[in-house]
């Protein structure tokens, strides 16, 4: 087991003809996801990559029975790719794109509320399940099947709590990535949910940052139904209040979304919290008690 | 992106909403022209001689006067342009001001009193969607009135389909507890200011004060603006709006090559690659003895030209005691940033802060052995742990 995704997932890639498109779906290939086509507005009844190119998701879903979908549509055309996907019954849609306006993702959380669909991202690094899907543009070679469930809002950081569980001999079951931004699909909350219901993930690394809520809601929805045991790096601790620290989201406007605030709610909620991005590994090791 | 407060209202403007007739003045005779044509139209006799800066607090720091003749208009405009206005928002040498705002009064007398509120739109992320927040406290921080009267402050959440309906403006304008002109006015007044703020693709309108005049007119007597960064692509006319003199030249130069960085006031450098990783990466210098000197995401490709600007940049500032570079290669293979390092290096020149490199994921190893023998004085690390002590023995060796 794992989560959302695995080797049955066909997935689609929208912006598939595009320079980032054409590059991850073939690493995404590479690493063994069943990539069953793309779409490409205008380039439709083409080959890529040994892959079928669509004008429009729907007609990719009718021909190919897609249930997954990852979007590499640039920021002004991103939100659009979204409410297509889900409009054609895609399950799982992964958006990987930077710089959505706000306004657009209020847009599309709207639109998503009645639609059978769980968007992951926009602003992420997608989702993968070590040794049989990559949807997203994780390096796929430090993952190793495993034990542990992670979700966090950030890219590179993700990589490193993966090396560090690699490298611990824990490997990972799924790695979600979130996203960055103000308004994203799924939450925190959501995605450690997915962790403590798949029997496979014995513990959970959940790695936050700085702005909103989300981490708070999660660790209070935990204290209540956790079943595992969970990690925590919170980062953001010596950012300065009122500035954006790359990621849209991560903005300090009030007290609950400082990196402090957070870790101690963690803390009252059973979360082992770290200070220290470097112990991530060695702490959840030292919980699951190898 | 933030704006000035005259830019802002002219924004509001656009979309109807009732602001004070304004004209911006870069010197004492435009300012005494303004406030005569500002007569001339409104017959204000006195008026409201406003620093522009990007930085709330002004009014207590001396940036904005009440002027009751013209020539008290030539005197203030005179004091306040030029200045360097020191608030809770600047930095300890303040903002120098360029330029300031000259505005009809609107505290004129009338059958009323004057009141204050406070309003400002923006998103709630827990539902996300945007919200009104108001209170009747206005001219106040609105955090402290958080934290003093929180019955005093209310939301209205609105739902993006049909935008903010007629009878959230109408609560917003019961809760202020208008009645009358001011209520009409109200209502009108917010449900513009909404308009404005979709319109405008802003992530924060901010009015403290909204003033309820003397004979019941509403006027946004403040504003804040920022805009979406990312919506920028579709208002060229706002886009233009930018001021560079009020960002930090440092911050400016860093954007021009693509690199997301922002100035702090610590003593240990870092370029690192990823917004949450540069974050724990500052945390995790703090929590080795040093402070962060910045925050800077070299972003995904993290060549040589985009590392050696990167330092560049890091060691234009004084305080810089090291450098802690921090790259986790996915994509990006760490024996190419390696070589970007030593190449990044050697065109600089001499450089005579430590840096400490770690390079981990694809090609480390290759990484590391490059650094190492490179013969720089670069001391180089593959584990988090290792890089976080090298930063405490880098500081110690200093003292």
């Amino acid at each position: 087991m794992s989560v959302l995704v695995n080797k049955d997932s066909k997935v689609l890639v929208q912006g598939f003809t595009g320079s980032e498109g054409t590059f991850h779906a073939s690493q995404m290939i590479e690493y063994g996801t069943n990539i069953v086509g793309g779409v490409t507005p205008g380039k439709g009844g083409k080959q890529h990559l040994g892959r079928p190119v669509f004008n429009t998701v729907k007609e990719a879903v009718d021909e190919t029975g897609a249930d997954t979908s990852v979007i590499f549509v640039p920021p002004a055309f991103a939100a659009d790719a979204i409410m297509e996907a889900a409009e054609a019954g895609i399950k799982v849609i992964v958006c990987i794109t930077e710089g959505i306006p706000t306004e657009d993702m209020v847009t599309v959380k709207e639109y998503l509320k009645d639609k059978d669909s769980r968007l992951i991202g926009p602003n992420c690094p997608g989702i993968i399940t070590a040794d049989e899907a990559k949807i997203g543009i994780m390096p796929g070679f430090i993952h190793k099947r495993g034990r542990v469930g992670i979700v966090s809002r950030s890219g590179t950081l993700t990589y490193e709590a993966v090396d560090q569980l690699t490298k611990e001999g824990l490997g990972q079951t799924t790695a979600i990535g979130i996203g960055g931004d103000p308004i994203i699909g799924t939450t925190t909350k959501e995605a450690l949910e997915l962790f403590m219901n798949d029997p496979e993930t014995e513990g959970v690394v959940m790695i936050g940052e700085i702005g909103g809520n989300m981490e708070a809601d999660a660790a209070r929805w935990y204290k209540e139904n956790g079943t595992k045991p969970v990690v925590s790096f919170i980062a953001g601790a010596t950012a300065p209040k009122g500035r954006t620290m790359g990621h849209a989201g991560a903005i300090i406007g009030g007290k609950s979304d400082t990196a402090e605030a957070k870790k101690e709610i963690l803390r009252e909620c059973g979360i082992h919290v770290v200070d220290s991005p470097a112990d991530i590994g060695r702490k959840m090791a030292e919980v699951l008690g190898k | 992106m933030n704006l000035h407060e005259y830019q802002g209202k002219s924004i509001l403007k656009s979309y109807g909403v009732s602001v004070p007739m304004g004209i911006v003045a870069y010197n004492a005779d435009e300012a005494v022209e303004a406030a005569k044509k500002i007569q001339e139209e409104t017959g204000s006799d006195k008026w409201a001689v406003k620093a522009q800066v990007h930085a709330g607090g002004r009014g207590k720091a001396g940036g904005v006067k009440i002027a009751k003749s013209l020539d008290e208009v030539r005197k203030y405009a005179d004091q306040i342009i030029g200045m360097r206005l020191v608030t809770p928002q600047t930095s300890k040498e303040g903002k120098l001001v360029r330029k300031v705002l000259i505005e009809q009064n609107i505290y004129y007398p009338g059958p009323e009193p004057v009141e204050e509120y406070y309003m400002s739109i923006l998103l709630n992320r827990d539902h996300g969607r945007n919200m009104v927040m108001y209170s009747p406290r206005g001219g106040m921080n609105i955090e402290e009135v958080a934290e003093e009267t929180p019955d005093q402050i209310f939301h209205e959440i609105i739902d993006p389909k049909v935008g903010l309906t007629g009878f959230q403006a109408r609560r917003i304008a019961f809760n202020l507890g208008l009645s009358g002109v001011a209520f009409k006015e109200m209502v009108k007044f917010v449900s513009a200011l909404y308009k404005a703020y979709v319109g405008a693709d802003a992530s924060l309108f901010e009015i403290n004060p909204v003033i309820k005049a003397a004979d019941g007119k509403i006027f946004a007597a403040d504003s804040k603006v920022v805009v979406d960064n990312n919506a920028l692509f579709r208002h060229k006319d706002i886009a233009e709006m930018r001021d560079i003199e009020e960002e930090d030249p440092m911050e400016v130069e860093a954007a021009k090559y693509g690199l997301n960085f922002v100035k702090l006031d610590g003593n240990v450098g870092c370029m690192v690659n990823g917004a949450g990783l540069a974050m724990a990466t500052m945390d995790m210098i703090k929590m080795s003895g040093g402070e962060p000197a910045n925050f800077l995401d070299v972003g995904g490709t993290a060549d040589a030209k985009r590392v050696e600007h990167a330092f560049r940049i890091i060691l234009k500032d004084p305080n810089v005691k090291a450098i802690l570079v921090n790259i986790f290669g996915g994509i990006v293979r760490c024996d190419r940033v390696a070589n970007g390092i030593v190449d990044a290096y050697k065109n600089i020149g001499d450089i005579k802060v430590p840096i400490i490199v770690r390079l981990q994921g694809t090609n480390a190893e290759e990484g590391k052995e490059i650094i190492d023998k490179s013969g720089l004085k670069v001391y180089s690390a593959t584990t988090l742990e290792e890089a976080a002590k090298l930063v405490t023995e880098v500081l110690k060796n200093q003292k």
